[in-house]
């Protein structure tokens, strides 16, 4: 399973801002830490915006905030602002899927499918935070 | 069992337990609390399963192996949600290891941390067995009791579960 590359960048930061709720977080913070740049960043956060998950201050200081309910919105819910990862029509694959094999093919593509939205469907935000802590290098 | 067949939900809810409220004592099943159990699964659910329970409690409620275990919580002397499991050694080929087969708490008394108790009373009593992992299995779609797990740590474990029709 692979992301889009904004999805990516909107799950880092997402993650960001909600990991320090008291203040607000860089967008140059966020760009050097996951060495993203700084236009396709701002466009994500954006999007972000859009959809009400963060807010931005502007000025010296300034940054975004994430104005989520983190024990609610789910890894699903940030992931499906940038791309669809619902199970794929049949039709999507052309002339294949009127093959046998085709069809054979797309329902396990489409098993694979359903178990990665169930996956990121079950994982909020507050969850994830849980995660990195818990994956955090000691020491 | 599966978690899927007794709980739709846990700790995800539609109201906050008060803040007043006593936090309720976990202990084991008994069988006068069985009408309870039996009615927050039928809210729950929509089904009333009356010889199910009754069956349930008889293999995990007695104690008669110190593996099982079916838990209540208990507030005021209503109870608010239960949660049973079992030590299976070798299941799937996997070392002993501790197994959440239902866990449900009444929906009017959620997000107060009902669910999270049960559980690691459940964990409590597999760790005091010897055992360091628990597992359980759910619905895809019953997201709000996976999410529970998620909340708690729990990862997807290396198991896929199959299925076909027997023609």
């Amino acid at each position: 399973m692979k992301l889009q590359r904004s999805t990516s960048i909107a799950l880092c930061s997402i993650l960001e801002a909600a990991a320090s709720p008291e203040r607000l977080v860089p967008a140059p913070e966020i760009a050097e830490k996951y060495g993203v740049s700084p236009h396709h960043l701002a466009k994500v956060l954006q999007q972000l915006g859009r959809a009400r998950l963060v807010v931005a201050s502007r000025g010296v200081g300034g940054g975004y905030r994430f104005v989520g309910n983190p024990k609610r919105v789910t890894l699903l819910d940030v992931i499906e602002i940038f791309e669809d990862i619902s199970a794929r029509p049949a039709e999507s694959g052309g002339k294949a899927n009127a093959t046998d094999v085709g069809r054979a093919l797309a329902r396990v593509l489409s098993e694979v499918d359903e178990t990665a939205r169930a996956t990121f469907r079950s994982i909020t935000i507050s969850t994830m935070l849980k995660l990195v802590a818990r994956t955090r290098p000691t020491g | 069992m599966t978690s899927s067949k007794h709980s739709r939900s846990v700790e995800p809810a539609r109201r906050l337990a008060s803040a007043g409220d006593a936090a309720p004592s976990i202990r084991e099943a008994t069988a006068a609390d069985l009408d309870q159990i039996i009615a927050i699964d039928a809210e729950i659910t929509g089904l009333k399963k009356v010889d199910y329970w009754f069956e349930v409690f008889h293999r995990y409620g007695s104690r008669a192996r110190q593996q099982r275990h079916f838990l209540v919580a208990e507030s005021d002397g209503r109870i608010e949600g239960f949660i049973l499991g079992e030590i299976r050694d070798w299941e799937f080929g996997e070392p002993p290891c501790g197994w959440v087969f239902g866990i449900s708490v009444r929906p009017g008394a959620r997000l107060g941390g009902i669910g999270t108790r049960l559980l690691d009373a459940l964990c409590a009593g597999f760790k005091r067995a010897g055992v360091t992992k628990v597992m359980t299995l759910l619905a895809r779609e019953n997201t709000l009791v996976m999410s529970f797990f998620r909340a708690h740590g729990m990862m997807a474990a290396p198991f896929l579960a199959l299925e076909r029709e027997i023609e």
